[in-house]
């Protein structure tokens, strides 16, 4: 078993420390059945992204579009709850800067996001580790935390409910406040969140955060997952949205196309960028983008490697980062200047925003710095071809022929026979790895 | 329901307010001189609301097949369709917000329907005296795409001295077809297999290469209509020039910021509290059909003369106080409006400080909902959440259009 310690984030002004977390009785506004009864939420129902397909497709802008009504209640809600206080420090009065070099790495000198506590023991070594209620999870959070309701409405218009009540017996999904934000506006995204689902991606709660990427309408609201052992605080699923209004280093990155679905999705790798990482984008629906990306994540889960997704570009790019950060670490192979820094690479620091606790590593942050960081979290050449073929056959790709200049490679899966796209799914069971990059056309 | 169709009647309609802001800044001869350019171009300007369009060459009209009435006024995405590259419009959309020139090919669609590749090359024009971006200038040449070269996929950090910000290089031409493929090698064209050059295929490359010359000229064409800004602006006393020559001022805000805050179609002002006076530093254009007042009889004022004879005065000192300590604050206060009625109106007035990325404050804003104007309905925010999205909004603009390295 491995192991590292560290500090968690702490995301809810609900969360202790582990050690002491006991079952608090009631009072506390929370979401258990002690508190549910007569609360209310706005609710936002966004629009179905079939039947309002045209929309997304005429956006394309070079300019960024008017504010949207998602992005009015999220600043909206936010700017209330920062009015009264429920952080737990001023996001907007940490100093950050762009860090010159060629990607612009953004560096943020934040004191106050770190707790100066006794750092816990977290398991590395499992991405897949059921639920724990007698854990913090996001049941507990305070109501006041929470923003809105959000879903995926049934038809191509929003519609809007201020005050809707909670049902227990109607699994909703919530937008909550994040009290340690790296950014102003930086909120949860927590899909079902009564049915405490763990800490691992499947194809509609996936699929509701593309929804809500699309939703925003702004290319600079991102986003992001990590799953357990690529830096997830709480076993309980949930994602992370905010603001930064200037690309990551991450979607700068130049990237090559290794190949094409049957559904259009094209997947390409990044070239260049410190951490190895593939980029989902294309598709004849989004549905078929998100489904493809979770196809993906679900083969990563299974076969016990952690990693980050990234939804940028109002759900058009998806980036997939596997990483083995922590497992370095607990072997001890992670360099001391490195360490030292207590950055962990989770899914913002890999798409380049650096959160740095200490003066020292703000005032000579340089992009060779996060560079070096950085590819400590990055698989190696090898490894990542090795994890790509696994994705691939998980997903089924297209027999389509790649140029890499002047050869010709073809992709091959190693299953003989015909594999029927649309069932293509796999949801358990181990994949045999170790395979070479050899590989059956696919008829 | 989108917070952007609420109405706002402009004072000007849109075309007067572009014709105007160019008139003044190069008298109404420059129309003229550069109708006689040969060159595809267009200029906009990113102070007006959605960064419009303000003058189309003739060679543009023509490649676009569009007149001039119907392209003033847009904003440059309406060329763009479907298949333009998404990273390319990141690429522009970074430039105009880092203030910088940019080169890039780009996938265009005709007012038929039909797409072609050109090179886009586009520069800041600044302000001489004061280092604020006035204009941008976008050159537009069309790229045949029939002698295209294939080269070496670059990636970034190859050849890293030959690469600047204005130059990106994609690599080769790649064609995604649907049957066949390419066989590709270095520095030889390609070798279709089937479907030739026709513009179904078109719009299915990636990229599109311009060649050395394609380049060249754009250049020129950049450099020629900068000298006819230059020269016309020092008819009207405002000059120009294609570098920025002093450090933008104080109360200057950045282009990239004041498109920010174009998004936010609600009424509110950002004032300065590091200049005597507070002056408002930006106004939306809500603001202005709320007060009935023009931009330019705003800027640089105190927001007092909003107030009048029975404006309660305890009211303004609450507000004095607030922002003295640098606090939130929210007020009914009655303002005189300049509208055609000079009616007064009750103005539920929100004010914040807003920092900027050094974490220091750096303005405040106002946000001024006319009273009787609350809107109960259901489908809505509530008011209190649209007036306080304002300030997020312009939370989240002020902050990062401070973070660019200049």
């Amino acid at each position: 078993m491995l192991k590292i310690k560290r500090v968690p984030t702490v995301v809810s002004n609900y969360q202790k420390d582990e050690a002491a977390d006991e079952s608090v009785g009631c009072g506390r506004n929370c979401l258990g059945a002690c508190c549910i009864n007569g609360a209310r939420l706005p609710l936002y129902a966004c629009k179905n992204l079939e039947k309002s397909r045209e929309k997304i497709v005429v956006s394309h802008e070079a300019e960024e579009p008017p504010v949207a009504f998602l992005e009015s209640l999220v600043l909206g809600e936010w700017e209330d709850r920062f009015q009264r206080g429920l952080f737990r420090y001023d996001v907007t009065a940490c100093e950050t800067k762009v860090i010159p070099g060629k990607y612009g790495f953004v560096a943020q000198l934040n004191e106050g996001r770190h707790l100066k506590k006794r750092p816990t023991e977290f398991r590395v070594d499992k991405v897949l580790q059921s639920f724990d209620g007698s854990k913090f999870n996001f049941t507990k959070v305070g109501q006041e935390e929470l923003l809105f309701q959000f879903e995926a409405g049934e038809d191509g218009q929003v519609q809007f409910f201020p005050c809707m009540p909670l049902d227990p017996e109607n699994s909703f999904s919530v937008v909550a406040i994040n009290v340690s934000p790296i950014e102003y506006g930086h909120v949860l995204l927590i899909p079902r969140v009564l049915d405490c689902l763990p800490q691992r991606i499947d194809h509609k709660s996936l699929l509701l955060a593309v929804h809500m990427a699309a939703e925003a309408a702004n290319p600079y609201f991102r986003l992001g997952y990590n799953s357990l052992g690529a830096f997830a605080t709480i076993n309980h699923l949930h994602f992370q949205a905010y603001y930064l209004a200037m690309p990551f280093p991450l979607e700068r990155a130049p990237t090559k196309k290794m190949v094409t679905t049957v559904s259009g999705v094209k997947i390409s790798e990044l070239l260049n960028y410190p951490v190895r990482s593939l980029l989902f984008e294309g598709g004849s629906s989004m549905q078929d983008l998100s489904d493809t990306v979770s196809d993906a994540c679900v083969c990563l889960q299974n076969d016990n490697i952690p990693f980050n997704i990234l939804i940028a570009d109002c759900g058009r790019q998806i980036f997939v980062m596997p990483q083995c950060y922590a497992e370095k670490q607990a072997l001890g192979e992670v360099s001391p200047e490195v360490l030292e820094t207590q950055v962990n690479p989770a899914v913002w620091e890999i798409s380049g925003h650096m959160v740095l606790k200490r003066k020292e590593d703000y005032e000579g942050a340089s992009e060779e710095n996060a560079w070096r960081l950085l590819a400590e979290a990055s698989l190696s050449e090898e490894r990542f071809k090795e994890v790509n073929t696994l994705i691939f056959e998980a997903i089924g790709c297209s027999d389509q022929e790649e140029d890499l200049e002047g050869t010709i490679v073809h992709l091959q899966i190693p299953n003989g026979g015909v594999v029927n796209q649309k069932s293509n799914r796999i949801h358990g069971g181990p994949i045999t790895n170790g395979t070479t990059s050899e590989c059956i056309v696919l008829q | 329901m989108s917070l952007a169709e609420e109405s706002s009647d402009s004072v000007f309609t849109e075309k007067e307010e572009e014709e105007e802001s160019f008139n003044r800044r190069y008298t109404l001869w420059i129309k003229e001189a550069l109708d006689e350019l040969p060159h595809n171009f267009t200029i906009t300007d990113p102070f007006l609301s959605g960064h419009p369009i303000v003058f189309a060459s003739l060679g543009f009209l023509k490649m676009t097949g569009y007149s001039r009435a119907e392209v003033i006024g847009r904003n440059g995405k309406f060329f763009q369709g479907p298949k333009t590259n998404r990273r390319s419009i990141m690429e522009i959309r970074e430039a105009i917000r880092e203030e910088r020139s940019v080169q890039v090919s780009l996938l265009n669609y005709r007012k038929s329907g039909s797409p072609f590749w050109m090179l886009f090359h586009m520069i800041p024009v600044f302000g001489r005296d004061d280092g604020k971006v006035i204009n941008f200038v976008a050159v537009q040449v069309p790229i045949s795409g029939r002698d295209h070269h294939h080269r070496k996929l670059t990636s970034v950090g190859d050849d890293v001295s030959s690469l600047d910000h204005s130059e990106l290089v994609f690599g080769s031409c790649r064609r995604e077809v649907c049957f066949g493929n390419f066989v590709q090698h270095q520095d030889h064209r390609a070798l279709p297999v089937e479907c030739d050059d026709d513009e179904q295929g078109l719009e299915d490359w990636e990229y599109c290469e311009a060649s050395e010359s394609e380049k060249l000229r754009a250049a020129e064409a950049i450099n020629n209509v900068l000298s006819v800004l230059t020269r016309y602006s020092e008819l009207s006393g405002r000059l120009v020039c294609g570098k920025r020559c002093c450090l933008r001022g104080v109360d200057c805000l950045s282009s990239s910021l004041v498109i920010s805050l174009g998004r936010i179609k609600q009424s509110f002002v950002l004032t300065n509290p590091c200049i005597p006076d507070m002056p408002i530093i930006y106004a939306s254009d809500a603001f202005l059909t709320l007060t009935g007042y023009k931009r330019h009889e705003v800027l640089g004022q105190n927001c007092r003369f909003l107030s009048g004879v029975d404006t309660d005065s305890s009211v303004l000192y609450e507000m004095k106080e607030c922002i003295l300590k640098g606090q939130s604050c929210t007020v009914q206060i009655l303002n005189y409006s300049n509208r055609k009625d000079k009616s007064t109106f009750w103005n539920l007035l929100h004010i914040s400080p807003v920092r900027n990325a050094s974490g220091k404050t750096a303005y405040f804003v106002g946000v001024q909902v006319e009273a009787s104007c609350r809107n109960t309905e259901s489908k809505e925010l509530r008011p209190e959440t649209k007036q306080l999205s304002v300030v997020g909004a312009v939370r989240v603009a002020v902050r990062s259009s401070f973070m660019v390295t200049c």
